[in-house]
């Protein structure tokens, strides 16, 4: 069932700072498959943007990665390339979409050039025949009266039809990856939501694997086949969008999921996640989340768990689902996802 | 409906603002907004970016001159408001902003950040007495004593912006602008602050008007939501009413586009696109009472299908 087309293995990533190293991405390992939408969910810090930038291979200087961190695509470890072998990969075969689109635009240069800059450099397309395609995909990515706008500068659209102009960009030249980091937190919720809707569009015409890094859980629970879900430079849970919602185990995946309202959330039920995330200059021993986990255990604060299966698909790390743990109860919020997590079950094994 | 009417705190009566006035290029900001915010009440003024929500806010505090219209503290006028009278009127209402980074002058220490409406206002007797204020107050916000001497660039965001909290409550004011107060922070940190403020409320017995772009924190947080879009406010009424019961087709919109963190519903969910006809085409409208409390901004007939929808 499986079809990995890229495979991301034990990568550390450590920057080496006035302050002493911090080590930004402790030892991530994951699969994308051909096709899926994988999310990368957790807050700043955490390193969902570190895990992208070291996909697109632009990672700062700093950066020291060790040698048996491997990223396989297409047979080869992207970490071996030289930069020269990096331009061919970078923005055709594995492309981006960034947060921003004022910073991700160059303001001094036509939005159709910007667009068919890519299938010059890639495609080897001559200039007419990149500009005619740069409408087609204007047209493609939703933009009204795309002739008359391809010699428009960035500063003259709108946010959201920059944003549009960005996929645009990445889509160009059909890559087999495509990474959004936070595609749509610059946007007002209604542009956002044509946005999205344009993604998936485009994602079922085109085929490429999307991985979607974002904060916002509602987003990845419209968008996302798989979600991983990382804390302090690792992965702490990662499953199927339904296991992660309805049978989420890691007690962070619990409090990110409490400390959402959603507009049915009645008053005073908010559970913050207490204290902040720690200092990567310096990660604790044990379990990471420890000093913020009401469910800690004592090895917590000793040994770093590893991942528990909890299914074929779903693994988390927290030693709750060792056999000899204590059962805890998790948040009556919690319970009741897990309750939603039985009658699908139930539902599915009847049909 | 026996209870009596609450008090009215603050009151905007057809406010206007436009920039450029007379121009090409005249913006009006604010467009005819009339609402009034209740003591002791969370009012949630909710829209995209462009719509007025934070100008309405900056306008309350005199950050901007309105071009018409009155603003009512109290029950008197502060519309024009200058000199000690206005330093006199925003020791009662104060701000706390967006971006905890900015709105924290980097070259100062937290004590004097948070001391700089007391100093200002003369509110401490002397120098002990200021800096008991100031422990106060860091442990009203969940910070230490010691974080008193440090400076901002040493706190983390979410940390930042309870230094924000603890100096909008130095002066003790009875109201609060909160301008997008948790957009800036992580969800995680989000949900502090947010309960912070409303655990504040409850002690302090304030006021706030809480301006976001997050629809499902306003309703969580908020008891009335205001929608403004272009300017100009379209709907006002209890959280619950404009959320479960919303009677414009922009709020629906809006509401339609909201993401919830909820797989099967997410695979359900239709954004309903905003036709702005009902805005443009140049009819007149006014804010017309639909249901007991729940205000759209129609003609009527529009306020008869739109109740008539709702009834559905």
């Amino acid at each position: 069932m499986s079809n990995p087309i890229l495979k991301v293995e034990n990568l550390h990533v450590n920057f080496n700072t006035y302050a002493g190293t911090v080590q930004a991405i402790r030892d991530v390992s994951f699969d994308l498959n051909k096709g899926e939408t994988l999310a990368i969910v957790g807050e700043s810090g955490s390193g969902k943007s570190v895990t992208t930038k070291t996909l697109m291979g632009l990672n700062a200087k700093n950066a020291l990665i060790p040698d048996n961190s491997r990223l396989i695509f297409k047979d080869r470890n992207l970490l071996d390339l030289k930069e020269e072998e990096w331009q061919s990969v970078r923005g055709n075969e594995i492309a981006m979409i960034f947060q921003d689109p004022m910073t991700s635009l160059d303001p001094t240069m036509r939005i159709g050039m910007q667009i068919a800059e890519p299938l010059m450099k890639h495609r080897k397309m001559k200039k007419v025949a990149a500009l005619a395609r740069a409408l087609e995909l204007m047209k493609g990515v939703g933009i009204p009266n795309a002739e008359e706008h391809i010699n428009d500068y960035p500063h003259q659209w709108s946010g959201g039809m920059r944003q549009r102009a960005v996929i645009a960009i990445a889509l160009a030249v059909d890559p087999e990856i495509l990474i959004a980091d936070e595609p749509t937190t610059a946007l007002d919720v209604t542009i956002q939501a044509q946005i999205l809707k344009l993604m998936k569009e485009l994602q079922k015409d085109t085929g490429s694997s999307i991985i979607f890094i974002t904060h916002d859980l509602g987003v990845v629970a419209g968008m996302a086949n798989r979600v991983a879900v990382m804390y302090a430079g690792k992965i702490v849970e990662y499953g199927t969008v339904d296991e992660i919602f309805f049978n989420p185990q890691h007690p962070y995946t619990w409090g990110l999921l409490n400390s959402m309202p959603t507009t049915d959330t009645k008053v005073g039920s908010l559970v913050a996640i207490p204290g902040t995330p720690p200092d990567l200059l310096d990660p604790p021993t044990g379990d990471a989340f420890a000093s913020r986990n009401e469910y800690a255990l004592a090895i917590d604060l000793k040994e770093e768990p590893p991942f528990f299966r909890v299914s074929d698909t779903h693994y988390a790390a927290t030693w709750l689902l060792d056999e000899r743990a204590p059962k805890v109860t998790p948040p009556v919020q919690i319970q009741r996802r897990w309750e939603r997590w039985r009658e699908i079950q139930g539902q599915e094994a009847q049909s | 409906m026996t209870e009596e009417t609450p008090k009215k705190l603050v009151e905007l009566k057809d406010l206007q603002l436009y920039f450029n006035k007379g121009k090409a290029n005249e913006v009006r900001a604010i467009d005819h907004v009339t609402f009034d915010i209740y003591e002791g009440e969370i009012f949630g003024l909710v829209g995209e970016s462009g719509s007025g929500k934070t100008t309405i806010g900056r306008t309350i505090l005199k950050l901007h001159e309105p071009t018409a219209g009155e603003i009512l503290f109290n029950g008197e006028d502060v519309t024009h408001l200058k000199g000690k009278a206005l330093l006199e009127f925003r020791k009662n209402a104060q701000m706390i902003f967006q971006d905890p980074q900015a709105s924290l002058n980097g070259r100062m220490k937290v004590r004097d950040i948070i001391a700089e409406g007391i100093d200002i206002n003369k509110l401490a007797k002397d120098r002990t007495d200021r800096d008991n204020k100031v422990q106060q107050l860091l442990k009203l916000v969940g910070l230490n004593e010691d974080h008193a001497t440090r400076y901002p660039h040493e706190f983390s965001g979410g940390q930042r912006q309870r230094i924000g909290i603890a100096r909008a409550l130095a002066v003790d004011p009875k109201f609060i602008i909160a301008d997008e107060p948790i957009s800036a922070l992580d969800v995680s940190i989000q949900a502090q602050v947010v309960n912070l403020m409303k655990d504040l409320q409850k002690r302090h017995s304030l006021t706030y008007l809480f301006i976001a772009h997050d629809l499902s924190m306003v309703k969580y947080i908020s008891d009335r939501i205001g929608v403004m879009h272009w300017g100009k406010l379209l709907e006002i009424g209890t959280a619950d009413a404009v959320y479960n019961h919303p009677l414009h087709p922009y709020t629906k919109s809006l509401l339609s586009a909201i993401p919830v963190p909820d797989p099967e519903v997410e695979s359900l969910r239709q954004h309903v696109e905003y036709d702005t006809t009902v805005e443009t085409d140049g009819k007149e409208r006014h804010m017309v009472e639909a249901n007991p409390g729940h205000f759209v901004l129609a003609t009527d007939e529009e306020v008869a299908l739109y109740k008539l929808q709702q009834n559905k």
